[in-house]
């Protein structure tokens, strides 16, 4: 720099020269590159800020939730009496034996096989009948003799269990029973718990209880309004897309569909939901909290999506194809339908996937039509109560019982799975099918 | 039940119809000798346009039962009750019909109204006179439709252009399926809003300061009429999503895009999309859980340690923080497209004068970049007041208007939420005023949208 800062000193100048050597000059630049630094440093920040945020919101539900996964079970063996399931063992050889053990007192035969957990026999879940119950029907020749099983705890020794209780806190702020802590260490001592994989939480529906709620009646749920989405968002959303972009003339018509397409895409989510409970549900009467008008609703809230994925995707076809394929004489129809959007399908299929990713993690509109329902059953069609994964989410974060939070996180983290893999596929089939043209 | 058979045997008889007409005009072809363009058309199309037109008629009456018929069979059932007896309001006509439904189909062993095991019986009576009606309605119209079509299958007929014709009537009712829900959107909003104003004066919903919709079970209770100003949700909505969020989401979303489009080598480029766009695809339900179980607390801690005695758990700060990383990737993604769009001239000729790189994006890709920097930024705006879950889960009920971010506030989405998921009373001012709220917000996040866009898109043209 000092020798680009060296002029002739015998032409004659208004303006001395920079010195860049100069003390001065040099402090500047070094200011110059110090802010430079900074800002980059501000924007890698930035980025880091984001990333960590999103890792730590995984972390941390991961964390939680991870235990929802498991159950812990406790040994009892029970003693299929006949006298206390209240069955005569004849008429269970008989031809309605099923149906006589499907009315039997399990209640009262699981309530004298806990006795033998001594002081901790009120520590089995409410539910852990439906254990014997399973096990007898499925084997009915164990009528009258004993057998070892495994049934679930209740919810606060199965948190113990997990280590999720800090048992060095004072007994006012740590949220569990000094008796139940006693219970639970009185069963580890017996070796009675074991952890297994929670069969429960993938195939039950909702319940009272956290050691038996489960997702299954959401995920079906999921599953019926989903399709009822994909069936009418998918067909409407790629065939006005083939309108707009083939057949509209231009003028009026054209120009406000596109406009309510692009103010559609905008608007938010709850509208939707407003416009599903005053038009479907009060006016036209159609039934609450179904995965029909959920899928209706959504469908209305992706079809902008699908459309403009559609739009560019469509677009995006040579003109020389459409061309090519009127030259030799097929009508407009047909270079459309068997040439255009055939081209097209790895775009649209992309959009629509990412709309359906959307409409799978939509909340907001389905709690205004209802499907907030509590739903103890797998729903039985699309036009009977159902609740969808999200909902499920956000029904269990409202409850108070801390056995929910770990079965809120792990719902979420089943419902990011789901998520993730809809989106790689979305990318893979972008990446995979679509043409540079 | 009915409906599904009626629907199916629709179906049924337009696939026959098809594979008759097709067969017809195979025969045509066979009679011609096969001599090429002796008949006009494929087989197929001639099927296909007997079909089309046996099934759209029968198709649009059976939906047209679907959606209106409980109306029509709800209207009929009370008409069958002298006017004595008829219930007053709507709430109790819902309440009787839902027991006369629960009483028809099994599910409900006693009634409590004593008129509902009277109307049992007349509303079977009508559902299934009402549901054989429309069946043979619609398939006295498919048969119609099948055999005039049938009829004019000739060599001649064009039937290729004919299905064309209806291929694109099919495309122009997908495509004003979206000015329908437009207008749907619009009407049922105004609709409801309509009768909420008649009981509400419009000035008090848009300028009161008070905002307690609890109506009281019995009229003459104190407070009856609960109070209607809004104010202090519209405060709410734009003091989360408008400030806090956007006070988080301004600053980390344009620096993410400028390291990303200006600093960032191609391959860390790669990697860090992605990661930015998989924060806006994490469904909102799942930041609502983070901001209440996890962020809430910290918040309150925050209030705490700064000296706050009754610190709020659910705080203002807690949902917009994490609505703000949320609109992050809105705001990099328009972001990261205004400076892309600068054209490289500009970003050479400020490098080539000697200006550090933070210089040039700072003096003169920024400022070039502006109108698509703040389109996107109300855009992201307009996205955040609409956003309902993150609210109802991490933001309060209390209607306050505070500027303190550690208190309580309420938004409109949260309210539209709480007043419509509770016991619905229907026609109170309670229930009628989420539909008022959701006309505002209709209007608001419609207003930001069209000027947004107008912005970007005067930008892009000067430099196009």
């Amino acid at each position: 720099m000092a020798t680009i800062a060296a002029p002739p000193a015998a032409v004659p100048q208004e303006r001395q020269p920079t010195d860049w050597a100069s003390r001065d000059m040099q402090a500047r630049i070094a200011a110059r590159y110090r802010a430079e630094r900074n800002f980059r440093r501000m924007g890698a920040g930035a980025l880091l800020v984001a990333a960590g945020f999103l890792a730590f919101l995984l972390f941390t539900i991961v964390r939680d939730g991870w235990t929802g996964f498991l159950r812990t079970e406790a040994r009892v063996e029970v003693m299929f009496d006949a006298a206390t399931l209240g069955v005569d063992p004849a008429t269970v050889r008989g031809p309605d034996g099923q149906a006589v053990l499907a009315r039997a007192d399990y209640i009262a035969l699981m309530n004298q096989a806990a006795e033998q957990l001594g002081p901790a026999s009120d520590t089995l879940s409410d539910a852990a009948w439906l254990a014997l119950r399973d096990r007898l029907m499925a084997d009915p020749t164990l009528l009258g003799r004993t057998e070892v099983l495994w049934v679930p705890v209740r919810s606060g020794i199965d948190l113990l269990a997990k280590g999720k209780y800090d048992l060095d806190a004072p007994v006012e702020s740590r949220g569990i029973s000094d008796r139940e802590v006693s219970d639970w260490r009185w069963l580890e001592g017996e070796g009675r718990l074991r952890t297994v994989f929670n069969q429960a939480f993938i195939g039950n529906a909702d319940s009272t209880e956290p050691e038996l709620a489960g997702i299954g009646g959401a995920a079906l749920g999921s599953l019926f309004t989903l399709l009822v989405t994909i069936l009418i968002a998918f067909p409407l959303g790629v065939l006005s897309a083939a309108w707009l972009e083939e057949f509209a003339p231009r003028g009026r018509l054209a120009e406000i569909i596109e406009l309510s397409i692009n103010n559609l895409a905008a608007v938010p989510s709850i509208i939707f939901g407003l416009l599903g409970l005053a038009f479907f549900l009060n006016y036209a009467g159609l039934p609450r909290s179904s995965p029909l008008v959920g899928g209706i609703t959504l469908a209305l809230m992706i079809m902008p999506v699908i459309v403009i994925a559609s739009r560019v995707a469509i677009q995006a076809v040579p003109p020389s194809i459409r061309d090519a394929a009127l030259g030799i004489g097929a009508s407009p129809i047909q270079v459309v339908f068997q040439h255009v959007v055939p081209l097209a399908l790895p775009g649209i299929m992309t959009g629509t996937i990412i709309g359906i990713a959307r409409a799978l993690g939509e909340t907001a509109p389905l709690l205004l039509i209802g499907m907030r329902a509590f739903v103890t059953d797998t729903p039985q069609g699309i036009a009977a109560p159902a609740t969808v994964l999200p909902m499920q989410v956000f029904l269990w974060s409202d409850d108070v019982q801390r056995g929910f939070v770990e079965k809120t996180s792990a719902a979420i983290i089943v419902l990011l799975i789901i998520l993730i893999a809809m989106n790689s596929v979305a990318i893979y089939l972008r990446n995979r099918f679509e043409r540079r043209w | 039940m009915m409906l599904l058979i009626a629907l199916l045997l629709v179906i049924g008889l337009a696939g026959l119809a098809y594979l008759v007409a097709r067969a017809r005009a195979g025969r045509m072809i066979v009679a011609a000798g096969g001599k090429f363009g002796a008949v006009h058309s494929r087989p197929v199309y001639h099927g296909a346009y007997v079909a089309v037109l046996a099934l759209a008629p029968a198709l649009i009456v059976l939906a047209g039962w679907g959606i209106f018929g409980e109306r029509v069979v709800v209207s009929q059932v009370m008409s069958a009750l002298p006017a004595a007896q008829q219930p007053v309001d709507a709430l109790d006509r819902a309440a009787l019909m839902n027991e006369v439904r629960g009483l028809v189909a099994g599910d409900l062993p006693q009634a409590f109204n004593p008129l509902a095991p009277v109307l049992a019986p007349i509303y079977a009576n009508a559902v299934s006179n009402g549901d054989m009606l429309a069946g043979a309605l619609a398939v006295a119209l498919l048969l119609g439709g099948g055999l005039w079509g049938y009829s004019r299958i000739r060599p001649d007929f064009r039937a290729r252009t004919a299905v064309e014709a209806q291929v694109q009537a099919v495309l122009l009712l997908a495509s004003v399926v979206a000015i329908l829900t437009t207008f749907g959107i619009v009407l049922s909003l105004i609709f409801e809003s309509i009768r909420f104003f008649g009981m509400v004066s419009p000035i008090e919903f848009l300028t009161g300061l008070q905002w307690s919709p609890q109506t009281a079970l019995r009229a003459d209770q104190v407070g009856a009429s609960g109070s209607f100003g809004a104010v202090p949700l519209f405060w709410g909505t734009i003091f989360i999503g408008a400030i806090i969020a956007m006070l988080v989401a301004i600053p980390l979303g344009l620096l993410s895009a400028i390291y990303l489009t200006q600093y960032a080598a191609p391959s860390l480029r790669r990697w860090l999309k992605p990661v930015l766009e998989l924060l806006a695809g994490v469904p909102t339900v799942v930041y609502g859980f983070f901001a209440a179980l996890t962020i809430a607390p910290l918040v309150r801690q925050l209030a705490v340690a700064l000296g706050m005695v009754n610190a709020s758990a659910d705080s203002a700060l807690a949902a917009g923080l994490v609505m703000g990383i949320m609109i992050i990737p809105f705001v990099s993604s328009m972001a990261d497209d205004a400076l892309t769009a600068v054209p490289r001239a500009m970003r050479d000729g400020s490098l080539a004068m000697g200006a550090t790189m933070s210089e040039t994006v700072k003096k003169v890709m920024v400022p070039a970049a502006l109108p698509g920097i703040v389109g996107g930024i109300l855009l992201a705006v307009s996205r955040a007041i609409g956003e309902t879950m993150i609210v109802v889960m991490a933001a309060g009920l209390a209607a306050n208007l505070t500027a303190n971010p550690f208190d309580s506030v309420t938004t409109v989405t949260t309210q539209i939420v709480a007043l419509l998921t509770g016991d619905q009373e229907f026609d109170s001012p309670k229930t009628l005023s989420a539909f008022a709220l959701g006309l505002v917000l209709f209007c608001m996040t419609l207003v930001l949208n069209i000027y947004a866009l107008a912005v970007v898109k005067r930008y892009r043209e000067a430099y196009d």
